[in-house]
């Protein structure tokens, strides 16, 4: 119930069928189709503020702040690729498309990842010349698509992505509505210029796991085996299909929960599909033990992730490094104030704008409008994106050295608990001065 | 003749051979015997090289092909010249499904039939099916053609883009926003050429001709049933 209610005494705001319910069913109802949108769930679900660490007192000894050293570097993909990918910071970019997102937007995220020492991820359309050479470190997405997709730019990637699902949307294909296919963006999928360009949900030529460890053999193949082959799914049966990607020959594991960011899809399944970032790193964790296979196959988490301690909060219950794509976004720019006169005269406020598939979004970031899209400026974009990375790394050491950790992959489960019975339960961490985790013990 | 006899070899020995060809092309006929069903056989090849596997190739045979003309004197697995992007690639026997699923470039023959999806999110190349098709043939093609001198399963070109399909037989049914269309002058003779460079000897004229109706493009909400 919003505060303005109560200022008229006696009026009661339905819970059930409150204002922003049934100014959808309104515009339903007046246009007869399903709101489609971006950005990744809005409504509140368990998450990682509801984690606290312990910090080191008596029983526990901590680092010294600013001269003992917390490594950050990860090694990604040493399970079969001759050239691992060594990133500086656990968090990565996560993959974004040309065509949702603007070239200078993709040139800024590359910038920005290649000054820290991480790697960034192309999207559904493929890599843009653009892309390749501002990141040092690129990984490929593999997608149903097949947008723009060619053995060249497979041989020129750092890591190969094959995406399964995505946390915003797992089981659905993407969208890219007419208005961003502009002639460069049809070009690259070789879709006519202004169509609405459907993405299938399902790969054209396997289905399932046994098919994907022939796929990634092939992948292997064709690359001669030198660079490592992610799976990524969106967080649904976690447990069930971390082990099967394990088993397909992944060489890192990327979860992306129902936070998760994307370019456009119905309103319903971003809000209704999928579970929480937090619920599914513990199972995925559970699922790579259980193999033997943790540390071995390295799991990146996405979904949510906004500072260093979420960050942090990932690598104790268990994941190897994060991926941001929303934050990365508000870090060039996405839903800045200075553009709030811009954001509401198309209807919306800095802060709310989530009309991605539009293309008119003022920060010139998912666009390709050529006037907005200059508000950007890839440098200045790279450099935001760049401090805004050394930040959650930062604050991830701080909190790993509160915990007497040397490394961010050494904090552990055994360093949070949860502030309610939810977290507690999904994070599979004590509630906040019990010993107690939901679930355990029956 | 260079002969890779897979009993010998390990599937990485023969790929990462032809690989290496695409430094300095020293032997530009290879031979491949006892394939024994053997996923990736030949793929991503990038050079001018003539392959000839003497026998049945699992998933993905010459995947992602560019320039080399792979022959298959058997049947083949899922995703033959998947993503093709250029060259010619040619399956004496039967094709599974997805045969030729989002190839770029190149020419696919298949000599027997295909299985489903033949031509799935086709990109821009021609295949050229002797026999029949199975179901979802072409669905959401994007460009490039398909020929079929056989019969077409259910749904064809479902969801299409701008891929033109001739069928020379029976159509169990069209799939959503895909129509028959006028076979013009200039298409029978596109055929014919086509006909002529696959090898297969057909009558352009007996085919009709299929294609997008255009009506899916964009999303309008009377379309709804179709989507």
């Amino acid at each position: 119930m919003s505060s303005d209610n109560t200022r008229h005494a006696g009026l009661r705001e339905s819970a059930t069928f409150d204002r922003l319910t049934m100014d959808e069913i309104r515009r339903a109802a007046e246009t007869g189709i399903y709101d489609i949108r971006g950005f990744g769930a809005k409504r509140r679900v368990p998450h990682f503020d509801d984690l606290l660490f312990l910090g080191a007192s008596m029983s526990r000894y901590p680092l010294e702040g600013y001269r003992e050293t917390c490594n950050t570097q990860v090694v990604l993909g040493d399970r079969f690729a001759k050239k691992p990918l060594t990133i500086d910071t656990p968090v990565t970019i996560a993959g974004m498309s040309f065509g949702a997102l603007s070239a200078n937007a993709k040139e800024a995220l590359g910038r920005g990842a290649s000054e820290v020492g991480t790697s960034t991820t192309t999207g559904d359309g493929g890599m843009t010349p653009e892309e390749r050479g501002q990141s040092s470190k690129l990984v490929y997405q593999y997608l149903p698509s097949r947008y723009g997709m060619n053995p060249n730019d497979l041989r020129k990637a750092d890591a190969i992505e094959v995406v399964l699902g995505q946390g915003a949307k797992p089981g659905g294909g993407g969208m890219l509505l007419g208005q961003k296919i502009t002639d460069r963006v049809a070009h690259m999928r070789t879709l006519p210029k202004g169509v609405d360009q459907r993405s299938a949900c399902r790969h054209p030529d396997w289905t399932g796991p046994d098919d994907l460890a022939i796929k990634i053999g092939e992948l292997r193949e064709i690359t001669d085996w030198q660079v490592p082959i992610y799976a990524k799914v969106g967080a649904t049966r976690t447990y069930y299909d971390v082990k099967l990607a394990v088993k397909a020959g992944a060489d890192v594991v990327v979860v992306d929960g129902m936070q998760g960011g994307t370019a456009a899809t119905q309103e319903v399944f971003i809000e209704h599909v999928g579970i929480p970032t937090l619920a599914a790193i513990p199972q995925a964790v559970q699922a790579l033990q259980e193999m033997g296979m943790h540390r071995k196959v390295q799991l990146i988490v996405s979904g949510g992730i906004r500072n260093g301690a979420d960050v942090a909060k990932c690598m104790a219950l268990g994941a190897d490094a994060v991926a941001i794509g929303t934050a990365a976004l508000v870090a060039l720019g996405c839903n800045h104030p200075k553009y709030d006169e811009d954001f509401r005269a198309i209807g919306s406020a800095a802060g709310f704008y989530d009309d991605y598939h539009e293309g008119r979004d003022p920060a010139g970031i998912s666009t390709q409008d050529p006037e907005l899209m200059q508000r950007l400026n890839p440098e200045e974009g790279g450099r935001r994106l760049a401090n805004y990375i050394r930040v959650l790394t930062m604050e991830a050491q701080t909190l790993a050295r509160a915990c007497g950790k040397s490394d961010l992959r050494n904090l552990e489960p055994e360093d949070l608990v949860a502030l309610t019975v939810e977290s507690a339960a999904m994070a599979r961490v004590p509630l906040a001065g019990t010993n107690w985790i939901p679930g355990d013990g029956y | 003749m260079k002969t890779v006899d897979l009993t010998e070899h390990s599937v990485r020995d023969l790929n990462q051979g032809l690989h290496d060809q695409a430094k300095t092309i020293e032997e530009p006929d290879w031979e491949v015997l006892n394939p024994s069903g053997e996923h990736n056989l030949a793929c991503g090849l990038d050079a001018d090289l003539k392959v000839m596997i003497k026998g049945h190739a699992g998933y993905y045979c010459a995947g992602m092909n560019q320039h080399a003309e792979v022959t298959v004197d058997g049947n083949v697995g899922p995703g033959v010249a998947e993503n093709m992007m250029s060259g010619a690639v040619r399956v004496k026997g039967n094709a599974s499904q997805s045969a030729g699923a989002t190839a770029n470039g190149g020419l696919l023959v298949i000599e027997g039939d295909a299985g489903a999806r033949c031509g799935i999110s086709l990109k821009g190349a021609d295949i050229v099916v002797q026999g029949s098709v199975g179901h979802m043939s072409c669905f959401m093609a994007q460009a490039g053609r398909l020929v079929v001198c056989g019969d077409a399963g259910e749904a064809l070109g479902d969801s299409i883009y701008e891929t033109q399909i001739y069928v020379k037989g029976e159509v169990a049914s069209l799939g959503a926003d895909c129509i028959e269309k006028e076979m013009k002058p200039e298409h029978t003779q596109a055929l014919q050429a086509l006909l002529q460079q696959a090898g297969i000897d057909e009558d352009p004229a007996a085919f009709k001709r299929y294609g997008s109706a255009r009506q899916l493009y964009n999303f309008k909400v009377d379309n709804v049933s179709a989507y």
